[in-house]
Parts: structure tokens; sequence; C-alpha cells
């Protein structure tokens, strides 16, 4: 084991979107209890040091596979194709008037139930995009078209933190 | 389990190498130290039997101090010098706090933190709550009749950083070894775990004097995975305090000009809050202005005016759940802790958010009082290496998101709330200016969008940058939170690889010069001879690394060539012998140099745990 390997490899799991949550949970779980600074507490600074830096790869992978999207976009850039997302933002014309008519939605919503209403149309095309993912890495091993729809997971994913926002906004008791 | 762990519990090579290792829980209206002795936690009591100790200081002329309940007792007489409730001051400027012209504090102005003017001197909070932990430690240390290994502290979960380095500074003030900070919530989980054996999805509920916490807690085999946390670092018992003496000052037609009036208002307004917990009446009773004044109150009219403060809590909860992406219906009880939970309004409120048809239990049953103490105590006296079996594991997130100022005052987030910690997360940015060689670096904290909403850390400007076209330099800025959930931030340009780094410390904390000089300046504890204290707690520590190491070797030496091992015999020995002097400070360098050469072991062994962790298990399982 070395601080380099792949999050899969550290988590003993195979290289691929499809993910069992419960095993995920439960390794993470295993392997902090080998590795995090409480365990060393009572031993020297040189042990403290080591657990530390352990600890911290292990929650980095730990967030990097839980999140479908980023586990995702780390499968590309593990498989030569990075999603590149801050320079590389053209997407397909259909999908950017979509989002537009999405924004104007939020903008004009003025209620509770408008925005719900929303909301659940974003979670639609959230999960249909999320099988996608399954497909194009794990049975297509398409990993251009996996960026692509990573990407268009991070607009989707933006655009339901305004809308949670907004939400809040309306009812903050909520 | 641990690296380079040896002594399993009863097999100690001395069974006086037991570690005295306490839980503090340093609370905004009384404090209180627990240990685990004989295998069951408990809190320790004063030479008078009380547990709880008044979060309370008087400053006295002459440079005494009544700490506990004396200065209680005096608060009502001498509310300028007797400072109560200065928690919520923790970290915090004047300007955080709305209520100040309430209290009757003198208060003083000062970058990073506010401080209080008495007849001994103006007086921060970090140095209110060291004299607390100080009397504390004095309890703990008399109990024993030894010195303290070291303690676990509580604080709020969503205490800031700021507000959690000043718990620590404060600690250092009063001369403990902090062996964690851990949050309220989770030790409170962890006092019902253990003994109740539960597994499953918790919340816990924690109403204090000033704060307001709530934590989701997954427990699974001594496992205490805190799957979200939020709340109010500035909501508490204290603010239904103030609440309750307004409404009865204005029923009265009476106002509370002066420091005494405010403090009997506050006084008798939490009297009568606490008499409603038992009965349906009570009176508010108070001289204000020189004439003795009596209200009655009906429990429906302290509800009525506690209810904003409680719904607010729900929000909070509600926020959490949220954020967990889970249902009420998947939380399997909830723990109350805090003396606010005793008031029936909270109970009911609480229990009606999780469901009347009983899908979740209200617990109740530890003293909310004690239980975050003595899951302190649990925790402490694991990490000191004394507890059986060594399954207890808190595994806590960071409650407030971290991030960077970017350009038009907004707010970048590197590390967003919930993330386990530890963490490390690094972004790159750039320069916006052909030729620009400095970039200034503003780390905040909050939820917030724009920069002014949301706390900031501290400042700090990287320079050097050799000069490049705009956006060629490529700054990577990296975000660091300990087990603690202290954050460290460090800068470094690579883009030309040329590099500057600098390691920033939140800027408000107390740097360590401050820190000896208010040592030197007269602690409580500093008629304790210091010189001697240190060589004791020197040579312990050298003669528990060498053991350690040494059994570390006796496990797995095959680790290890023949040189490397004659390598660590000879260092060994170097510090057995160096152990023997009375230098302090070269017993401390021969650890340090013991602890260097024992890196590459503690890597390998920690490998060695990892590849175990997941033995048995391979790819085609899944």
């Amino acid at each position: 084991m070395n601080l380099a390997d792949t999050d899969f490899t550290l988590f003993g799991l195979p290289p691929q979107q499809a993910l069992d949550r419960a095993v995920l949970d439960q390794r993470w779980r295993k392997l902090q209890a080998e590795v995090h600074p409480d365990r060393f507490a009572s031993v020297g600074a040189a042990a403290q040091r080591a657990a530390m830096q352990w600890a911290v790869r292990v929650n980095e992978a730990y967030q990097r596979l839980k999140d479908p999207v980023r586990r995702a976009a780390y499968l590309c850039a593990l498989r030569g194709v990075p999603v590149d997302a801050e320079r590389n933002t053209a997407m397909p014309a259909n999908f950017l008037v979509q989002q537009m008519n999405w924004r104007e939605e939020l903008d004009d919503a003025t209620d509770l139930a408008a925005v719900e209403c929303l909301g659940d149309e974003v979670t639609g095309m959230e999960r249909e995009l999320l099988a996608g993912l399954n497909v194009s890495l794990d049975v297509e091993g398409d990993a251009a078209v996996a960026a692509t729809q990573v990407r268009a997971l991070m607009f989707v994913q933006r655009f339901r933190q305004d809308l949670e926002r907004r939400l809040d906004g309306l009812d903050p008791t909520r | 389990m641990a690296l380079l762990q040896i002594s399993e519990p009863g097999q100690a090579p001395d069974p006086h190498q037991r570690r005295i290792a306490v839980g503090i829980d340093l609370g905004t209206t009384h404090s209180l130290v627990a240990a685990v002795r004989s295998g069951v936690a408990e809190c320790l009591p004063d030479a008078q039997g009380r547990v709880l100790l008044p979060s309370a200081v008087r400053y006295l002329a002459g440079g005494g101090r009544q700490i506990g309940h004396d200065a209680l007792a005096a608060q009502a007489v001498d509310p300028v010098n007797t400072l109560v409730s200065t928690k919520r001051f923790m970290g915090r400027a004047l300007a955080d706090n709305a209520d100040a012209s309430r209290l009757p504090y003198e208060f003083v102005d000062r970058p990073g933190m506010l401080a209080m003017r008495t007849r001994d001197g103006e007086r921060t909070p970090v140095e209110v709550a060291a004299e607390i932990l100080a009397t504390l430690r004095q309890r703990a240390e008399d109990t024993f009749d030894a010195d303290l290994f070291g303690a676990v502290v509580t604080v709020p979960a969503y205490f800031d950083d700021a507000q959690r380095q000043a718990t620590k500074d404060a600690a250092q003030l009063a001369g403990l070894n902090v062996l964690r900070l851990i949050s309220e919530p989770t030790a409170a989980a962890v006092a019902y775990g253990l003994d109740h054996g539960s597994e499953g999805l918790y919340a816990v509920y924690d109403l204090g004097g000033g704060t307001f916490d709530i934590s989701l807690l997954r427990l699974h085999k001594g496992v205490f995975e805190v799957v979200a946390s939020g709340g109010d670092a500035a909501l508490g018992g204290d603010d239904i305090d103030h609440a309750l003496a307004d409404w009865a000052l204005a029923q009265a037609g009476a106002a509370a000009t002066t420091p005494q009036d405010k403090r009997a208002a506050l006084v008798a307004a939490r009297a009568a809050k606490e008499a409603l917990s038992g009965a349906e009446s009570a009176a508010w009773i108070a001289d204000i202005g020189g004439h003795a004044l009596h209200v009655p109150v009906m429990r429906a009219q302290l509800d009525t005016l506690a209810r904003p403060l409680v719904d607010r809590t729900l929000a909070a909860v509600r926020k959490v759940l949220r954020d967990a992406r889970v249902g009420r219906d998947d939380v399997q009880g909830v723990v109350m802790v805090g003396g606010s939970t005793r008031m029936p309004l909270v109970r009911e409120a609480v229990a009606a958010l999780f469901g009347d048809n009983g899908a979740a239990r209200v617990l109740t049953d530890v003293n909310p009082d004690e239980v975050v103490a003595l899951g302190a105590a649990i925790q402490a006296n694991a990490l000191a290496g004394n507890a059986a079996g060594g399954e207890l594991l808190l595994l806590d997130v960071i409650a407030l998101s971290l991030g960077l100022e970017t350009m038009g005052g907004l707010v970048e987030r590197v590390i967003e709330r919930n993330t386990p910690i530890p963490a490390a997360q690094a972004q790159e940015f750039t320069t916006y200016q052909d030729g620009q060689t400095a970039i200034a670096i503003h780390v905040v904290q909050g939820e917030r969008e724009l920069v002014s909403e949301c706390r900031s850390l501290a400042r700090f400007e990287l320079r050097g940058i050799p000069p490049m076209v705009a956006g060629a330099a490529r700054i990577r800025v990296t975000f660091q939170v300990d087990a603690d959930g202290l954050l460290s931030v460090s800068a470094r340009e690579t883009g030309s690889g040329v590099e500057a780094s600098v390691v920033v410390k939140p800027s408000y904390g107390l740097g360590d010069e401050q820190i000896a000089q208010m040592l030197k300046d007269g602690f409580s504890h500093a008629e304790q001879d210091m010189a001697a204290r240190s060589l004791r707690q020197a040579r312990v520590d050298a003669q528990r690394l060498v053991l350690a190491t040494r059994s570390a070797l006796a496990a797995d030496s095959g680790l290890l060539s023949a040189a490397e091992q004659a390598a660590l015999q000879t260092l060994l020995a170097d510090t057995e012998r160096t152990a023997s002097s009375s230098d302090a400070q070269a017993i401390e360098a021969a650890i340090e140099t013991l602890a260097d050469g024992t890196e590459t072991f503690a890597a390998a062994r920690m490998n060695q745990g990892i590849r175990r962790a997941l033995a048995g298990r391979t790819i085609d399982q899944i």
C-alpha cells in the first residue's frame, strides 16, 4: 500500500463506476480504524504524522468514491480523459437551451410548489445522466462520452444548488 | 491495534503505568471533569461533593480569584468583575455579539477577540476558560493524587476554527495536555452508546446555556461516525433568560440600567425558568433600582417567549437531516443533552418533530448535565491507551465549510461542511495581472456566498512569485484540517518550479509567545514548580516511547533489515540514557530523534495494518 495508490486500490474495489455503498462505507471504517490519529494518540510523533497523512488520504479517497459524479470524473482521468471542467465548457446546444429554460423557470417561480416541481424535474435528469455514466464507463468503456456526461452533471448540480438556496429562501424553517 | 502501541490492559509492564486521562466539558453555564475509574466513567466531585463547577470567575482586588460557586454567589453584587457565560465570546469580536449591551460587562474591543475590563485588568474569554480548566485539572489531580496524562476537552460541534483554537489555547494555558478536542454531541453519543450498546442512526440534540448543536451519528460496532452536524453557536438557554427578563421588566414597568440590575434581572429569569420545568407557575423576583419586583409567570407564558428560539433549533435539525439525506423515520433515537432540554416545551417539540408514532425514542436517562463529560472521559481513557478492546473510534466531520475569498468578495469553498476529518484539500489559483509577484490569501469559514457574511479566519500574502503573464502562475493553496478540527493553510507557487510557501495559523489565535507570556504572568497553576513538572513529563514521555518502540520491534521486527534494527536499538539506548538525566530539553530532543528514527518503521506498520483491514477481500467478491 502506498499513499499514491489509486482510490480504488486503497479501498480494494474494482476501478468501475458501479459501487456498493455499504461495502465502501464498511471499508472506510475499517481503514480508519487502522490509520486514524486517535489510534496513535499515546505514542510518538512519528506515528502521529504517518497516521495523519494516511487518515487524510483515506478520507480523500472516500469522499471521491462516494460521490458518483466525482467518482466518474476520477475514472475518466484514470483512463486518460480528464474532465477538465474549468477549461472545457462546450456542451450540446439542446442541453444548454434546457439549462436556460430551467434558469428562467426558477427566476419566474414565486411559490414553494413551483420550485419543488422544478426540483423534481432536475432530479429526474440527474438520475438519467447518472445511469448513463454506468453504461459509458462500465459497459461501453467510453471515457470520452463519460467525460461529457460528467460535465453535464456538473451543470445540473450547480443548478440544483441555486434551487436549494431558493427553497431555503422561500421557507426558512423547512 | 495501534502501530507502536504495546500494553494491552492488564498486561502493562508496570501497573502504575496506567495513565490518568480525563474528559472535560467546558460549558457555558457550568463545567465538569470526569474520568474512567474501575472501568466506569464518573464525574469527579469537589471537596464539597459537587460535580458541577459554575463557569464563573470573579476577579478580586490584589490579583485574587474566586472560581465557581463562590464567584456565582457574588455575581449580583459584583457583576462587572464576575465573568459568567463567557464561552459565548470565545474567539469572537465585540461586533459578533448583538446582545452585548444587555450584559453588565465593560467590553473592550480587540481585533479577533474581545476582552472584559475588570478590576484586575482586561481579561479575555480564553483566560476565563483557562481559570476554569485549571480548577478542574487541580480537582482531578487531587482526586488521583497524580499528574494528568492528558485531557479530552469538548467543544460545540458548531464551533468554528477561531472558537476551537481559543479553547485549545485556554487548555494549554491551564497546563493541560490536550489529547483531542471532540464535539459535545459526539461525546454524549459515546456515553450513551457504550451504556446501551446501540447500533444505527442517532440524533443528538444539545441545547446548552449558550450554544445549540445538532448532530447525526451512525453507531457501528464501537465506531461513532458523525454523518452531519449543524447548529447555532450563539443560541441557548441564556437567550431564553434574556427574553424572559425583558418580558418581566416590561410587565413591571421597570428598566435594568446598572450592571447590578441587568445581572439581577437575568438571575431571576433563570430561576423562574428552571422552576417552570417542574411547575405550571412561578415568579420572577428581583431587586431592580432599589425596588423589590415580583412578576408571576405561567409556563404558557415562558413557552410563548421560548417558542421562537426552539423553532430555530428545529429548523437546524431539519437542515441537518437534509444535509445527511435521511428522513426523520431513519433516526432511531434522539439523545437529549444540556440543561435546557429539561424544559417541557423542548422535549415536546423534539418528540413531535421525530414522529409522535414513537419511531424515534427521546433519550433522557443519562443526566443531561453530565453526559458530555462522561463521554469525553471514555474517549480520553481510550486515547491514553487504557481501554480494553480498543474498539472505540470517533470519526468526526467539519461542521462549517472552509474557503477562500475570490474576486468580487465571493467565497470559493475548498472544504465543504460535513467532510470527514482529518482532511486536506488543495485548490489552484492564478494571477490576474501581468507581472504580478504577490497574491493575498483570505481564509474564511461559513456557508454564505459573500465573504462579508462569513467568518474571517486568516489573511496572508504569498510573495516572491516570479513575474509572468497573467494566468500563467499556478498557486496551489492547501487546507489541512486535523483531527481536532483545527485548520492550517499553506500556499505554494508551482507554475515555474519556483516555490514559495507559508503556513498560517488562524489569525485570532494567541501566538506561542503570548501564551508563554501569559503563563509567566501568573496563572492559577504557576505557583507550582513548572520546571520539575516538565522534567517529570519529559521522562514519562521518553519511557513511553521507548516501551512502545520496543514492543513494536518485538511484534514486527520482520519489517526491518538487521541494520535498521541495530540503528533503532542504538537510538533506544541513547534515549534511555538521556532520560535518566535532569535536562528536560535534552530528553525532549532525544524523544524527537527517536520519533524521527521510527518514521519509516511506523509507515511500514501502517501499510501492514491497511493490508490487514482489506485482507480476505478481493476485487471479484464485489
